[in-house]
């Protein structure tokens, strides 16, 4: 059957690769594949992965009890089930998902909004994150999703925020602490105005402040591991966060502050840049964002339709493969068109190799997502090792031209498809698939 | 770019378990005075020509042209083994063997089919079938259902994921090196760059990378690599293991090896090259199996096969294309050695023109080692293991029984 190009398209840029079924399944009306998801939420993960607060608490407990090694031991040993549990069913999302649109929106904002576990504490619930404060609100409106991401205790801990109190508090005048900009700072810089967002250092301050008191509650208050706003530690008084003056308001204050930002023109133009970059090119056409950032603004930031924004764009559709994929974009598309998901410590292993283990993002930026930040001469052969590692251990190599067909259609070029035919073998064939220019782009 | 103590934190010990698949809970069973036997899968077609030279055949010199060999005597000169064939300078860590009688080599063997296909060649090969059809077992799987009692496990697969030809009703386990990544093969990459010259992003990043591995190999030597890898190196320290697998009281009886690199189109080179450096990282592993058995080497038969040889003349690239009859590798402290077994059919009539012929299928071989050595049924091998190969009678006389 003859396949429509838009419908390859549609598979590796709004999802991550197509499966065998996959481009005849999308069909004439690629564009409608992409929208009709949209309509659909991002379906939940299995429900055995455990929450953040219960994660939360294991850990408390476990430094309630300092010098218990055995207790100590036996939280990494969770922990490390739990990791691995958390990136199997993520990969799985990904590769088996029948709305891989949504995935691939999940994978794009929790990198936005970017928890790393080089900062240790987190590491029980980094994963759970994305499961909790990411996934429900993809197509939802970003004000929810931000007001999401700020009360997790990930984000809260990650930036320092759950420990942040108000010079001026209760707590603060007690104990002599202070204020922790770090979450005030990214929140502006990074996950909402962006850095060329018109800001200054004193709004970096004033939101900090604002969000004096949002932090987790530990084991000896009512829902331990969960989000707690702490009035004793929140600085009392107004403040002026970018021009406007926030009368004190306690936790009301970071509500009304979050859903300013969330609806700054500034904002819409940084999440559509970000958008554009992720799903059309390193260097998006200037057009393509401006398009985008109005139905931002128009929708008072309805993700759902800024999505559907970005998937109407024309270069979206003209310039196929223009994005190098990631290291987890590949293992996610190998994944799915082999139908192979490498057991956890594989895969695990594998994307460290990589150096794209998943929530182990080098910094509250995220991963880059150029093709300059992932192609550096070790990173390539890093590549061609991987491609032939995991083609080696796919448990029942299946017919690599058929392989090739099912999920390029046509589109590889002759000389990839000669040199799988040529191949001396049905794992180094499959290997080439992978490794090929075709392949490691989307 | 990654913390690197943070993340060995988190996967600690996730090594060990990763590493042998299957294993901490197998329990294998004996086989018949505790005989071992392993197949060796050579995939990409191995130059039978080139790893065991017919140096006196009539025909040998002309017909093989700039890939023939030196005579023994001369620089990089050959090892006779008797008056008609010598064997690769490259092998000679196997030489030793052949002196003690624990080599043989049946040339010109084939399998069952005409085909000049890899992807196909390989199927069939590990099917033992005769032709393409919907079975998806392999045959030493089949073997394993009739020499297996009970739910012991003999089988294992070394190197990876299970191949075909271990595939199949009887579960086998499998082992494979500790780590992660492993480095790529040059046939790999040898096939990869051509794809990626062109592409101005992936292109000079892969030639860069490439430079920078021959250099730091070339001043660090590429032993670090060792077991790592995909390539010739990596062979020895994998039959390695699986030579102590195998020699461990409680451990697999039969286990099948793989090794690729045979596709010699380009370069093939003739004493030195290419082909030079995959046989003898062929033949290191081979060295390293018999040693590390120990004791149990004496009960061991060790057979290695490929999909199909290789043209007799040379092409235009320096090298050689797919052909017909290859040579079979059969070793072991229980193998009646010292001499080349089967028919030599000779250079003078080829194949189309341009292959040596079959004069001994492979899958009689087989047969002839699972009967004497492993004590499988006739009729079994005739009708389940080779099935319909009732007119293929065993190969006798292989082993010391």
């Amino acid at each position: 059957m003859p396949v429509n190009s838009a419908a390859l398209i549609a598979a590796t840029r709004l999802g991550f690769a197509a499966r065998a079924g996959d481009l005849e399944a999308i069909g004439r009306d690629p564009r409608g594949w992409a929208l009709a998801q949209l309509r659909r939420g991002a379906a939940p993960l299995p429900s055995n992965l455990p929450s953040s607060a219960s994660m939360v608490v294991a850990e408390l407990e476990m430094r309630r009890n300092k010098g218990d090694v055995e207790a100590k031991q036996a939280f990494n040993e969770r922990v490390k089930a739990v990791y691995f549990a958390e990136i199997s069913a993520r990969m799985d999302a990904a590769s088996q998902s029948e709305t891989p649109l949504q995935e691939r929106l999940c994978h794009f904002w929790s990198n936005h909004f970017t928890v790393s576990i080089l900062r240790p504490a987190i590491r029980g619930y980094a994963a759970a994150f994305e499961r909790e404060a990411i996934r429900p609100h993809v197509t939802g409106r970003f004000h929810d999703m931000l007001l999401a991401v700020v009360r997790h205790p990930a984000m809260l801990v990650y930036l320092d925020n759950a420990f942040s109190i108000g010079p001026d508090s209760m707590i603060g005048v007690r104990r002599d602490k202070g204020l922790n900009e770090n979450l005030g700072r990214e929140l502006l810089e990074l996950h909402t105005l962006g850095v060329d967002g018109g800001y200054t250092q004193a709004d970096v301050e004033a939101l900090a402040r604002i969000l004096t008191g949002w932090s987790v509650a530990t084991l000896k208050e009512p829902n331990p591991g969960s989000f707690r706003f702490r009035p004793a530690a929140h600085e009392p008084g107004a403040k002026v966060l970018l021009g406007r003056t926030y009368a004190e308001n306690g936790e009301g204050e970071g509500q009304a502050a979050l859903q300013a930002l969330a609806t700054h023109p500034a904002t819409a133009h940084h999440i559509a840049f970000k958008l554009a970059r992720y799903f059309i090119a390193d260097e998006p056409p200037k057009d393509s964002v401006l398009r985008i950032a109005q139905v931002y603004r128009d929708s008072g930031g309805d993700l759902g339709r800024v999505t559907a924004a970005v998937v109407t764009e024309e270069a979206l559709w003209r310039t196929p493969f223009a994005k190098l994929r990631t290291p987890q974009d590949m293992v996610a598309a190998a994944a799915r068109v082999t139908g192979f998901t490498p057991p956890p410590p594989m895969l695990v292993n594998s994307l460290r190799m990589l150096d794209q283990m998943p929530f182990f993002a080098p910094s509250p930026a995220g991963w880059p997502d150029t093709a300059a930040d992932w192609i550096s001469p070790e990173a390539v052969l890093r590549r061609a090792d991987w491609c032939q590692t995991f083609a080696s251990r796919l448990p029942e190599p299946p017919d690599p031209v058929a392989l090739a067909e099912a999920s390029f259609g046509e589109a590889l070029p002759d000389e990839t498809v000669q040199a799988i035919r040529r191949a001396p073998s049905r794992r180094i064939a499959i290997a080439l698939l992978l490794a090929s220019p075709s392949f490691q782009r989307r | 770019m990654i913390g690197r103590r943070d993340i060995l934190k988190l996967t600690a010990g996730s090594a060990a378990a990763f590493s042998v698949l299957g294993l901490p809970n197998a329990v294998f069973a004996a086989l018949p005075g505790d005989r071992r036997f392993v197949v060796v899968l050579l995939r990409g077609a191995l130059d039978g020509l080139a790893a065991v030279p017919p140096l006196a055949d009539a025909q040998y010199q002309e017909k093989r042209g700039a890939l023939a060999l030196p005579a023994p005597g001369e620089a990089d000169g050959c090892l006779a083994l008797d008056k008609t064939f010598a064997l690769h300078p490259a092998l000679a860590p196997i030489f030793p063997y052949w002196q003690k009688g624990e080599l043989l080599f049946i040339h010109a063997s084939g399998n069952g089919y005409r085909t000049r296909s890899h992807f196909d060649g390989q199927d069939l090969m590990e099917s033992g079938l005769s032709a393409k059809t919907g079975m998806s077992d392999g045959w030493l799987n089949r073997a394993l259902g009739d020499l297996q009692r009970g739910n012991r496990r003999l089988g294992l697969a070394v190197g990876g994921a299970v191949p075909l030809i271990l595939r199949g009703k009887i579960e086998v386990a499998s082992w494979e090196p500790p780590g992660g990544l492993r480095d790529a093969s040059p046939d790999f990459i040898a096939a990869l760059e051509p794809l990626y010259r062109q592409d101005r992003l992936l292109g000079p990043a892969l030639a860069e990378g490439l430079k920078a591995q021959h250099f730091s190999e070339s001043v660090l030597g590429d032993d670090m690599q060792g077991g790592r890898g995909f390539g010739p190196k990596n062979f020895a320290p994998l039959a390695e293991a699986a030579g102590k697998l195998l020699a461990a009281p409680d451990g697999p009886r039969i286990a099948v090896l793989e090794m690729g690199g045979w596709d010699t189109h380009v370069n093939q080179g003739a004493a030195q090259g290419r082909l030079a450096q995959n046989l003898a990282g062929y033949a290191d592993g081979l060295d390293a199996f018999a040693k590390s058995m120990g004791e149990a080497w004496r009960q061991t038969v060790v057979v290695a096969v490929t999909e199909f040889g290789r043209t007799v003349a040379v092409n235009g690239n320096d090298g050689t294309d797919h052909g017909t009859a290859s040579v079979l590798l059969v070793m072991g402290g229980a193998v009646k050695g010292g001499r080349i077994a089967g028919d030599w059919p000779g250079l003078a009539r080829l194949q189309d023109d341009r292959d040596l012929r079959v004069a001994t299928d492979s899958r009689s071989v087989m047969k002839g080692v699972l009967r004497d050595h492993l004590g499988a049924d006739g009729a079994m091998l005739d009708r389940k293991v080779f099935p319909d190969t009732g007119g293929l009678r065993p190969f006798a006389g292989l082993v010391r029984v």
